[in-house]
């Protein structure tokens, strides 16, 4: 073991790490987006939209994330005739891979309210968006936070796949130092505990936001909440 | 867009395609029977009375969960070795060592998602039954055992059906440390014939045929389950 190693690379990887984040950011930003209206078509009334955003869920989630990259990386440039930046490559295959998961969440979450509510605020007056926009996922999303934060600790771990196409973000780097330094060993327990932290840190903040939202559930209804089953991460890739 | 398809190279190079299906299955068989056994024995272990115990499996659990798989991949392929000495090591490498590394990767992975489902199914039964068994006269594991994890199970199935789903699927991270499982194969038949396009679909169809066919498998698996306890129960 020497620590050397770590010091004398730290400054390299903490610039992978940072590429890192911003993947990871953008990426959580846009599948979110993107996650949500697929949710929503997912049970929509139109077969015409409800079909095909189903297929498009089911057949990303029975794809390996591996595949999705490689497709980006091998069909996007035959589609638009020119070359494309690994790191765009890779926001794109982690945005069309974790809205479909996201699109799950989603809805699960506007399942969970009562039909009575939306046939209450379509009776009332109000259109459908604008039922969904004031009543359906105000309050769906407070179910869907946990499930949520532990798909994008799950995308966060992803990330490090965009090695594969050669984005210089933290896993990347780290085959690099590993390459030059032959010091495998300190190297990748380094860098997994790089990543350990941040998902370890979001894991934590979920199970606060969890615990919170049962507080505020109990004083809302002011009876007694069975308590749930602890929340799992239905997906979880690298 | 001006792309000549060539499905034909599928064809020509369909024993690669095959191999690397097959490698890809054992990969997740071995995997599946050994997460699953790791999986109950550390979720059990994260609801023991003892501290030590308590503490062993949630630092298990938490640190391999919380972690890239390409990066636990990378370390029992690259890092592991590297503590013994160099016998060791040729005998490792010569022993088929990537797949074996492959194995001890997404065995720790999954065993720690199935942890989790297990400890949750555990911790859904009604604390009053184990209290109820323990005062009739049972021990723990009596109790633990007869009680708690039949109940369990059923809750706990579904959840670890999925992650057998998410096994296969992230089996192909294997090919990132040499495996030579079905992703593998198709990035070789893109190196050579240049038809990464067509490689990719075709493992792409037979990824989402595997797992099609387990959670088939699995939803009549739970039915025909729920089918016999009804038949019991009446």
């Amino acid at each position: 073991m020497s620590i050397d190693v770590i010091v004398r690379n730290l400054p390299y990887l903490m610039e992978g790490f940072k590429v890192t984040l911003y993947l990871a950011a953008i990426s959580i930003v846009l599948s979110f987006f993107l996650g949500t209206f697929l949710g929503m078509a997912r049970i929509a009334k139109s077969a015409l939209i409800r079909i095909p955003a189903t297929v498009y869920i089911e057949v990303v989630r029975g794809t390996p994330l591996i595949m999705v990259i490689f497709w980006i990386f091998f069909l996007l440039p035959i589609v638009v005739g020119h070359s494309i930046e690994p790191f765009t490559s890779a926001v794109a295959a982690f945005v069309i891979f974790t809205s479909a998961y996201i699109a799950e969440i989603v809805r699960a979450g506007i399942q969970s309210i009562p039909a009575g509510q939306v046939e209450a605020a379509l009776s009332s007056g109000l259109n459908y968006w604008q039922t969904m926009r004031h009543v359906v996922l105000p309050q769906a999303i407070t179910k869907m936070i946990p499930p949520l934060v532990g798909q994008f600790i799950a995308l966060f771990k992803d990330t490090s796949l965009a090695y594969i196409i050669g984005v210089l973000e933290l896993t990347r780097r780290a085959t690099i130092v590993n390459n030059r330094e032959f010091r495998s060993f300190e190297i990748f327990t380094c860098v997994a505990l790089i990543y350990f932290v941040v998902c370890y840190g979001m894991s934590r903040y979920a199970k606060f936001l969890e615990k919170r939202r049962r507080v505020g559930e109990r004083t809302e209804s002011e009876k007694k909440v069975v308590p749930e089953p602890e929340m799992l991460v239905e997906n979880a890739q690298a | 867009m001006n792309y000549d398809f060539d499905w034909a190279v599928l064809w020509e190079y369909r024993g690669l395609l095959l191999q690397g299906l097959v490698i890809t299955l054992q990969l997740s068989v071995v995997s599946v029977i050994l997460s699953t056994v790791f999986g109950v024995i550390f979720g059990i272990m994260r609801l023991s009375k003892n501290v030590v115990v308590r503490m062993i499996a949630s630092a298990y659990v938490e640190f391999f969960l919380n972690t890239p798989l390409i990066i636990q991949l990378f370390f029992w392929y690259f890092a592991l070795p590297m503590v013994f000495p160099e016998s060791v090591q040729a005998w490792l490498w010569a022993h088929n060592y990537e797949f074996v590394s492959g194995v001890i990767g997404l065995t720790i992975y999954t065993s720690t998602f199935i942890a989790e489902a297990v400890r949750a199914g555990i911790q859904s039964i009604s604390h009053g039954q184990t209290e109820a068994a323990l005062s009739s006269g049972l021990t723990g594991f009596q109790t633990l055992w007869y009680v708690i994890l039949p109940q369990a199970v059923k809750v706990v199935i579904p959840p670890i059906c999925n992650q057998f789903l998410n096994l296969i699927k992230n089996s192909s991270l294997a090919m990132t440390i040499a495996v030579p499982e079905l992703t593998y194969q198709a990035q070789a038949v893109e190196a050579y014939t240049f038809r990464g396009f067509e490689a990719f679909t075709a493992a792409t169809l037979i990824y989402i045929a595997l797992t099609l066919t387990v959670s088939l498998f699995m939803s009549r698996l739970e039915h025909w389950s729920a089918k016999e306890r009804q038949a019991a129960a009446a």
